[in-house]
């Protein structure tokens, strides 16, 4: 048996902490240790964003995260997004705009988008395109979920 | 289907050595993780013990040097490459290839360290760096040493490295007046595939005429290639599409690459020429309008 | 940029048409929405498939032993712990198989016959000791030449997969055997005296590799053998009844010993039709007394799940000098993979369906290779044989100096036409309106930007048919106390059903949309349904609803004669949710009926169960500008229009975006995805790497205009809309580049390799 490790760390706000094998991914810990299943897996090699949380305010596949490397560093997860009584802007436009379709890829879209809107509250459709080729979606062609981005956008900023 | 067994993050680079050369082969380093996880996750590579380099400072520092000259921590992610001014003004070649390795979730953890150690042939910060003469500082069990990246990869997937040896920094020489640089590669999609050419060129002017040229290509061989005849076909020439149509050819002639799924050995060498003409042309334009 | 819709004459309804938030929608945007892989039980094991590095080998000897004897392994299958079935066909959707083949799809009996055939099954207590106990299982194999190319495969003395296979030669089985399992005709009219009358004559051979529907989701199960003998299967399926089913055969048990759980899905497309890891599982899970999880990683996906067949088809086109088509042949073959049962029929029969032409002879071969047994892919079998056949029509109009427009106007089908079947069109049909609606979009009549010396602009156009599926549809919905209702159906949601569904019913019954709460159910809680698929959902399902609210507005009826005490002669009319009696201002809201209904009888239940016997034909009409690079061979879509006959547009949210995900798969399929395979039969490419699916940077935004021609008796018009939008891509990219470039592709996908190695030969 090879030696688990120990990890502290923050999700979505909350110390948390876990033991895990060396060698297991970010992704692995989150949805079968702290059933954080929002994170999904869809390739399980980085080509296709299904898994995207955010690490340190950026955007990372958690496939290609291995979970000690979290020890002392802050994540978000789709789970972390919306609050108790209300969605966040991506998620009430992704509804809007009807962006979702099977529903799969969606929670690694909306992170993905969120890191954009972090740091780029008013990306242009290449912007976004250019932002979210990591993410493969294989049903809505993403004219809608470009749109829902650009609408989310225009939402956050009305409230600012 | 694999996982290593250990996994170490230390503070220094001594630390790292020791660990790495205690490990007798089995020891990999990890930098931003994107080759090395699913290498090892898909039994391409046995691996041990996985040695995070990025709890080390200098190992994902950028230090620009009186001279201008910059020193780039290898698990430095190349996302903050892309957005270093000081780096977007003096190696705008190298700014392109680091906002082309994969897609956004992979440029917050891909690094010119572990693009380079992975040496895959088609690396695409490889021939940019070439072009721009950049060179690996490497740390290991007997101290340090530096290698010109052209001389870093010895075939596909394989590079110079010994047990224990784990590259630490890039280095790059200071921006000269007057020069420029550009890397193209050419993938079916728009982003998320491997180059199935790449170019790295770094221009020099002196009024219209290409005073040096240095042209890296990836790729197309074993090893990423530096292709002294292609800069020979420049240097000293004026920069007209003759001149760029030339060292197009001779990029051409230098390409020696296989078929595989990615791409034909036919295209590859066409493409060859066609990417590296215009990797040529942005770098020259970016020489015309560069200040200093 | 603009998406147009283009509402029927005049539309009395309240729901229908409108674009509210869908019901499973907050759950699917926070991620607590439960998919396949998301299931856990306690004492959960995980299951794991050892796969056949061969395309081709007799499998001689397995040795499990040091895998048994693993800590944490428990338990060890192969196809020797399967019964081996009998030769009925089972439900796979648009595709076909037998029992038996499914079986030894499932897992490899004598011989593995494509790599990743599955060989050996564990069940571990992680996921690393499963894997670990892979690696211990000797599996003694004889290599076999593998068939690779359908050409090759259909020569005499090609190497053979299966040796009792024998080709039903139109009908008839012949006695020797082949790799052809199928050739099957249409014939109308005569065509050789058809021929003699064309003064023009097109003809082409036309190729596609396999492709795979790409769904993001992989597929995931979770089995647990209860010691009473009753099997309980979470499973990421469109089609939980035929999986029961298919799995209550292939285990020999009766089909009442199975329930089968839909999870949410993660996209399907015809893949997650037959049942892969179902089976396996549940073995697992009998022979380790505890429940057994397994999930398909990517690789498996691409290498052993049900892609789409490659193809190879000859078409000719004979017409006079004004247009008038007098005659086709085609001869198409498809591989069906490792197993026979392609959907190469289905595409014969699409090939020329928008079209009344009188003479017409469609030859199909079914075709056996040492690839992963096809499945059913969106529109299954249309696109390719459309591709060959819209090409072919592009080439003639060029031919005969025509718009592409006028000739398929001038060649239109019309309520009466036959297609090739001999089945006639009884209902009126949008094939004339989507080619007017693009004629008159404003794509169309838009000109070209101008091309550059190494950026050439072309602009195609293509139809496409799917005929669509029926099939059956049951549900049942219980009125609430505070006027909601509790809607059951047994279609997993796999792109808005819940809503299209919710909004037939609240439209029937004259109430909000809100109100209808809509639940997708389990086998042992919900009647039969068949699969999502063959774009029924919405269409099948929307006619069971409708009758489903027929029979609570009789009900209620009833329920206010007992409040009013009326006779049973007296009238009572139930209009827009408002039941009225025959005194003046005698009136109940739907509302204030539901809160009475505990003091007049008890909780109002309604059920429907529908079968219906018509069915919506469904024609899509593209165009796409785009730009080739000639130095790199690299295509940009510029601009890309879509028309389509959608009946009716429940929620045309999600009837353009069925659409805009229809043309992006066909997108990719035109011009960057292929199963590559090397001459040993190893997919080369499995992988979201070397897959190359369309990124969002690889599209434009997708235009998309409604026509709406209603379908008669549909009580609301709705025609299946999911299919038929793949179908035209591939033809209009293709016609595109070729007007592009002045050179005609033949062949998919038109990569920037093949343009590359065509332009500089």
């Amino acid at each position: 048996m090879t030696k688990r490790v120990h990890v502290e760390t923050r999700i979505n706000g909350r110390e948390v902490d876990f033991l895990c094998e060396p060698g297991q991914s970010l992704l692995e810990v989150l949805r079968d240790q702290l059933h954080l299943t929002g994170a999904k897996e869809g390739c399980n090699n980085g080509n296709c964003g299904a898994c995207t949380v955010i690490l340190d305010g950026r955007i990372v596949d958690s496939c290609l995260v291995l979970a000690p490397e979290v020890e002392g560093r802050e994540v978000t997860t789709i789970e972390g997004l919306a609050g108790p009584e209300h969605l966040h802007p991506l998620q009430q436009q992704f509804l809007e705009h009807a962006a979702l379709q099977c529903g799969i890829c969606t929670p690694g879209l909306i992170m993905a988008a969120k890191g954009l809107l972090d740091q780029n509250p008013a990306p242009t459709e290449e912007e976004i395109r250019l932002w979210l080729a990591g993410n493969l979606c294989r049903c809505t062609g993403y004219d809608k979920i470009i749109r829902a981005v650009q609408a989310a956008a225009q939402q956050m900023e009305a409230r600012v | 289907m694999g996982q290593a067994k250990q996994y170490l993050r230390p503070s220094s680079i001594d630390e790292a050595v020791r660990a790495l050369a205690a490990a007798n082969g089995g020891g990999r380093a990890l930098a931003g993780g994107t080759d090395i996880i699913v290498d090892v996750r898909e039994g391409r590579r046995q691996v041990d013990l996985l040695v995070d380099l990025k709890a080390i400072p200098e190992l994902t520092a950028i230090d620009v040097d009186g001279a201008g000259g910059a020193r780039i921590g290898a698990a430095t992610p190349c996302y903050r490459i892309a957005e270093d001014t000081r780096l977007r003004r003096a190696y705008p070649g190298l700014v392109d290839a680091a906002s082309l390795i994969g897609g956004v979730q992979i440029q917050s953890r891909a690094s010119l360290g572990g693009n380079i150690c992975t040496s895959s042939p088609a690396a695409d910060s490889a021939p940019i760096l070439i072009a721009l003469g950049a060179t690996c500082v490497i740390a290991g069990p007997t101290g340090e040493r530096r290698l010109p990246v052209e001389q870093f990869f010895t075939g596909p997937r394989q590079n110079v490295l010994q047990d224990g040896e784990i590259v630490v920094a890039i280095e790059l020489p200071p921006p000269v007046p007057r020069s420029g640089s550009a890397y193209l590669r050419f993938i079916p999609r728009n982003e998320m595939d491997i180059a199935v050419v790449g170019a790295g060129v770094w221009i020099r002017l002196d009024g219209e005429t290409i005073a040096e040229a240095r042209v890296g290509l990836g790729a197309v061989a074993p090893t990423p290639l530096l292709v002294v005849e292609a800069g020979r076909a420049l240097a000293g020439k004026p920069a007209t599409r003759e001149t760029f149509e030339a060292a197009a050819e001779a990029a051409r002639a230098a390409a020696k690459p296989i078929s595989d799924m990615r791409g034909s050995d036919r295209q590859r060498i066409h493409l060859a020429g066609v990417i590296t003409r215009r990797a040529i042309e942005t770098a020259v334009q970016r020489a015309r309008e560069s200040q200093s | 940029m603009v998406t147009t819709t283009r509402p029927s004459e005049k539309t009395t309804h309240k729901v229908i048409g409108t674009r509210p938030i869908r019901p499973d929608g907050v759950d699917k945007v926070t991620g607590r929405a439960i998919y396949g892989a998301d299931v856990t039980l306690p004492g959960l094991l995980i299951g794991k498939v050892l796969r056949s590095p061969f395309a081709h080998a007799r499998i001689r000897n397995i040795d499990t032993g040091a895998a048994e004897r693993l800590p944490g392994v428990r338990a060890v299958i192969t196809a020797a712990d399967l019964p081996d079935p009998d030769k009925g066909m089972a439900d796979v959707g648009e595709a076909s198989a037998t029992y038996r083949d499914l079986s030894h799809n499932v897992m490899a009996r004598d011989k593995a016959l494509y790599q990743g055939h599955a060989v050996a099954a564990v069940a571990a207590e992680s996921a690393s000791i499963a894997e670990q106990a892979l690696a211990l299982i000797t599996v003694d194999y004889e290599p076999l030449p593998p068939v690779l190319d359908l050409v090759e495969a259909m020569k005499d003395d090609a190497p053979l997969l299966h040796e009792d296979l024998r080709t039903n030669e139109l009908g008839t089985l012949s006695d020797k055997p082949s790799n052809i399992a199928a050739h099957a005709r249409f014939l109308k009219g005569d065509p050789a005296a058809g021929f003699a009358e064309a003064d023009v004559i097109v003809e082409r051979t036309y190729t596609t590799t396999m492709v795979h529907q790409g769904y993001i989701e992989p597929h995931a199960s979770t089995a647990y053998w209860n010691a009473d003998g009753k099997i309980t299967i979470w499973t990421t399926t469109q089609a939980p009844f035929a999986i029961r089913d298919n799995v209550a055969v292939l285990l020999n048990v009766p089909v009442s010993r199975v329930k089968v759980i839909p999870t949410e899905i993660g996209g399907g497309f015809g893949g997650k039709l037959p049942p892969y890891v179902e089976p396996l599982a549940a073995v697992l899970s009998r022979k380790s007394g505890a429940p057994v999880k397994m999930t398909m990683s990517r690789t498996e996906e691409l290498q052993a799940s049900g892609p789409t067949s490659g193809s190879r088809t000859h078409v000719k086109i004979g017409a006079k000098r004004d247009g008038t088509i007098v005659a086709v042949e085609a001869s198409l073959a498809y591989e069906a993979g490792a197993f026979p049962g392609s959907s190469v029929r289905f595409g014969s029969l699409c090939m020329f369906a928008p079209y009344d032409i009188p003479n017409m002879q469609l030859d199909s071969y079914d075709v056996v290779v040492n690839k992963p047994k096809v499945a059913a892919y969106r529109a299954p079998g249309s696109p390719a044989a459309m591709f060959a056949s819209e090409s072919a029509l592009d080439e003639l109009a060029e031919r005969l100096g025509m718009d592409p427009i006028e000739l398929r106007l001038k060649n239109s089908a019309k309520v009466g036409t036959r297609m090739a079947n001999n089945i006639p069109f009884q209902h009126p049909v949008g094939n004339v309106k989507v080619l007017e609606a693009i004629r008159e979009s404003d794509h169309w009549r838009s000109p070209l930007p101008e091309s550059t010396e190494t950026r050439k602009i072309g602009r195609g156009l293509a139809m496409g048919f799917w005929p669509n599926a029926p099939l059956k549809s049951s549900c049942f919905a219980t009125v609430n106390p505070d006027g909601s209702v509790t809607l059951v159906e047994g279609n997993p949601d796999i792109g808005g059903t819940r809503a299209s569904l919710a909004m037939q019913l609240a439209e029937t019954l004259g109430i909000p949309y809100e109100k209808v709460i809509p639940q997708v159910a389990d086998t042992e809680t919900v009647g039969y349904n068949d699969a999502t698929g063959g774009s029924r959902t919405t269409f099948t399902g929307g006619i069971a609803v409708y009758e489903l609210g027929q029979d609570i507005k009789q009900q209620l009826i009833e329920r206010a004669r007992i409040l009013w005490q009326l006779n049973p002669e007296d009238a009572i009319v139930y209009e827009d949710g408002t039941i009225r009696g025959p005194k003046e201002g005698q009136q109940l809201s739907f509302d204030q009926l539901a809160a009475q209904l505990f003091k007049t009888g008890g909780p109002v239940v309604g059920r429907a169960s529908v079968s219906p016997k018509h069915v919506g034909f469904a024609f899509g009409c593209h165009v796409v500008d785009l730009a080739v690079d000639i130095e790199t061979g690299k295509v940009e879509i510029l601009r890309y229009t879509a028309a389509q006959d959608v009946g009716k547009a429940v929620h045309p949210s999600y009837v353009e975006g069925q659409i805009q995900g229809g043309v992006a798969q066909g997108i990719g399929w035109a011009l960057n995805e292929e199963y590559v395979y090397d001459e040993q039969g190893r997919l080369v490419n499995a992988s979201f790497l070397d897959y190359r699916m369309p990124t969002s940077l690889d599209l434009p935004m997708i235009e998309t205009i409604l026509v709406e021609e209603p379908h008669p008796p549909h009580p609301f018009g709705v025609r299946g809309v999911g299919e038929v939008p793949i179908v035209p891509p591939l033809a209009a990219v293709a016609n595109a580049i070729s007007h592009a470039l002045g050179h005609r592709f033949t062949d998919l996908p038109i990569s920037p390799r093949r343009i590359i190695e065509t332009l500089y030969p």
